[in-house]
């Protein structure tokens, strides 16, 4: 029992992830019909976000400190991030020490803009075009963004703490009312998969609730009649462009403690979550939310030591080896509509 | 020739005359001079040229006459390359078992990928093909050690069985050969300058990718080829017309998987070492990449594709700042940093940069690849030449 619930708690956090990139890839394709090789992009754009807030809040100037010395005797010189100055020193060290919960607010415009953007001045142009070419100029874009990200960064993953009062973990198990000691899980995961869970949250309530939401559920339905009402439906996708970025880009956003970003992040991450929206039906938002965080978990527990005794490596394949299965029996995939994509 | 119409039948001799010519054409420059570093033709790059190729031909027998894009054809290399390094590991150093071995394994097991992967169409082929490739990928990395040799890979040692090879002598490397040729051996031959270099394994691949680009042509001009054009352009119809397109698609899949497996045992009998890193699937991003940059469902496309990447890789990714330096020195000092400046980032460790760049406007503006902007060029060229020689330039036929 304890076991179980450690492997699901394990799956979540890389679940979420999965669900939010599969989420915002679904939104794209559900919304524009355009399959996004360059999701992968934004998320490690949105992880890069991150390194330069916390990279901006730490810019500083030197100042001598008399009261110090250093081991050559002269006064000590400090570098005083500019921060500190503005805000007091307590204050000043706390907004750096929360760099990485306030990037998402710096990240949302952020994303936004590059969504929209990427949309207008390149995505535009392929509606018309064959899938394959989608894909193929979304790579290319995803290759260009990434060395750009590569050339101003480096290429050595860049470490991005979590507050100190997140770091750190604590018994889960004892909570639950098990032995102490036996479910101790990282707090930032846990806050990673609460953050999911709003941020998917929100895209729901956003999609069901609002007027402009209700006018894109249509527009995904029948986009010709919609736009035969005289509503502008081409904005509306424009935007839906911009906030699937910015789920991406918040999903990296938050994964930074959990992973220190590279340039290649978005790359690893991309390949896993198209598995994630081909399994959970092209198209479907509740699909991949849902099979995103199934297969986090399935990948969870195929890394049991108890699993890989009897099946060594089933870790490595686990998420390919359930997509192949769910592609073969179920051509629309765990929730996919009926007649989107089922070639 | 060899059944061949006469336009088929001058390119294959332009591709063969350009291949053998190879060491000359891409030493253009002599030994020493600031331009040397363009010379690509030293024999590791050489191979790669003809390796690539051959490997981009056979993906585009999938990609460029079906329209099922593989994302997981470097699989197919890699289990190759595997093949081929075991026969020279237990049979002999001989490059022909290697090869054929090679090709054999591939295809039976491109059969199995193949077989399951086209029971769907368009973006699930795509995963499909992914999935298994980033699997076997995997499994090489980790279970299948053993086998695949793990993280340090797999090479020929001294102390291996070969059973049909003699003893080495004492303190030998066993080495690839061609009944006793070596692959790594070459001549150099010294003109004024210019050095070039006659490398034996080169021009061993280099004969198994003309053979591979004649059949290609074959491929290409057969009734079979037309088969799987038709299911690029409408597979519904297809069916309608009651042919059932998956034994056309099967086999032109399991085609371009020995073409793979053709490469990657060359890989292997060119450089005798394996590793799963050549299964990884942007491996099998750049084989796509290179058919598309070159002109796909062309004939020569993806062997330009091949050679442009590769030369990038290797020319474009060794200038560092100190060659800019030198290039833009005649400038004033001011304007030679901001131009060192502007055009670093695109060259050395940023190569990438520029392969995505060109990939993507030629996805955009240029679908047909460097092909199709050799013949736009040419059009342009033809268009000209009637109008200068008569009044009325109109009634020019249609090209």
């Amino acid at each position: 029992m304890e076991a179980i619930i450690l492997q699901i708690l394990n799956g979540l956090d890389k679940g979420s992830a999965y669900a939010l990139i599969a989420l915002g890839l679904t939104l794209i394709f559900g919304t524009l019909g355009v399959v996004n090789f360059a999701h992968g992009a934004l998320f490690m754009i949105g992880a890069f976000c991150a390194v330069t807030l916390s990279r901006i809040l730490t810019l500083s100037h030197t100042v001598v400190d008399d009261t110090q010395t250093d081991f050559l005797g002269n006064p000590l010189k400090v570098d005083v991030p500019y921060v500190m100055d503005w805000f007091g020193e307590t204050t000043g060290a706390a907004i750096i020490d929360w760099a990485v919960p306030l990037s998402i607010l710096f990240a949302i415009p952020v994303m936004i803009a590059i969504g929209v953007i990427m949309e207008r001045g390149l995505i535009k142009h392929f509606y018309k075009r064959p899938h394959a070419d989608q894909i193929l100029v979304t790579f290319g874009l995803a290759i260009v963004l990434q060395e750009i990200i590569k050339y101003y960064y480096g290429a050595n993953p860049i470490p991005t703490p979590a507050p100190a009062a997140f770091k750190g973990s604590f018994d889960f198990g004892a909570m639950l009312g098990f032995d102490p000691n036996i479910i101790i899980y990282p707090y930032w995961r846990i806050i990673y998969f609460a953050f999911a869970a709003v941020i998917i949250g929100a895209v729901f309530a956003f999609l069901q609730f609002t007027t402009f939401g209700m006018v894109v559920r249509a527009g995904m339905a029948d986009r010709e009649t919609v736009q035969l009402l005289g509503i502008n439906i081409d904005r509306r996708f424009t935007l839906m462009f911009g906030i699937a970025a910015a789920v991406a880009g918040l999903a990296g956003v938050m994964y930074t403690p959990i992973n220190s970003p590279n340039y290649h992040m978005g790359m690893d991450f991309l390949v896993l979550s198209f598995v994630v929206v081909v399994v959970g039906g092209m198209g479907s938002l509740p699909g991949a939310v849902a099979a995103g965080f199934l297969l986090g978990i399935l990948e969870s527990f195929a890394s049991m030591r108890e699993v890989l005794a009897v099946l060594p490596g089933l870790n490595q394949i686990i998420i390919y080896l359930v997509a192949i299965i769910i592609l073969l029996t179920r051509p629309r995939g765990l929730m996919g509509r009926k007649g989107v994509m089922e070639e | 020739m060899f059944g061949l119409d006469k336009k088929d039948f001058r390119l294959l001799l332009l591709v063969a005359v350009l291949v053998v010519l190879a060491p000359f054409l891409l030493n253009p420059f002599p030994e020493g001079s600031a331009m040397a570093q363009f010379n690509a033709g030293y024999p590791d790059l050489m191979q790669r040229f003809v390796i690539f190729g051959i490997f981009a031909i056979g993906f585009n027998i999938l990609f460029g006459l079906t329209g099922y894009l593989s994302f997981g054809h470097a699989a197919f290399l890699g289990v190759g390359s595997y093949a081929a390094i075991w026969m020279m590991k237990l049979l002999t150093m001989n490059v022909i078992p290697a090869i054929f071995v090679s090709v054999i394994v591939a295809g039976i097991f491109s059969l199995a990928v193949g077989w399951i992967s086209l029971r769907r169409s368009g973006i699930y082929f795509s995963i499909l093909t992914l999935a298994f490739a980033q699997m076997s990928y995997s499994l090489a990395y980790s279970v299948l050690t053993p086998i695949t040799g793990g993280e340090t890979g797999l090479q020929p040692k001294v102390t291996d069985p070969r059973i049909l090879d003699g003893t080495l002598a004492n303190g030998a490397t066993p080495k690839a050969n061609l009944f006793g040729l070596e692959m790594g051996s070459s001549f150099e031959w010294s003109v004024g300058g210019w050095l070039f270099t006659f490398n034996a394994g080169y021009y061993v691949a280099a004969i198994v990718m003309l053979v591979a680009f004649y059949m290609s042509i074959r491929i290409f001009r057969s009734p079979f080829g037309m088969m799987l054009r038709a299911v690029k352009s409408n597979q519904q119809r297809l069916n309608y017309t009651g042919l059932n397109a998956k034994p056309y698609t099967l086999a032109a899949f399991v085609i371009s998987g020995m073409y793979a497996g053709l490469a990657g045992g060359l890989m292997v009998a060119m450089d005798t070492q394996v590793g799963a890193e050549r299964m990884f699937w942007t491996a099998s991003g750049e084989v796509v990449l290179m058919s598309i940059l070159g002109g796909v469902g062309t004939l020569i496309g993806p062997v330009l594709g091949a050679g442009a990447i590769k030369y990038m890789e290797n020319i474009l990714s060794k200038i560092n700042k100190e060659i800019l330096h030198q290039w833009f020195a005649f400038m004033p000092d001011g304007i030679e940093d901001i131009l060192v400046s502007l055009v670093y980032p695109f060259i050395g460790k940023g190569w990438h940069l520029t392969l995505g760049i060109i990939f993507m406007l030629v996805v955009i503006f240029l679908p047909g690849g460097l092909v199709e902007g050799g013949q736009r060029v040419a059009r342009l060229f033809k268009r000209k030449k009637p109008a200068e020689d008569g009044p009325d330039g109109k009634t020019t036929p249609a090209e």
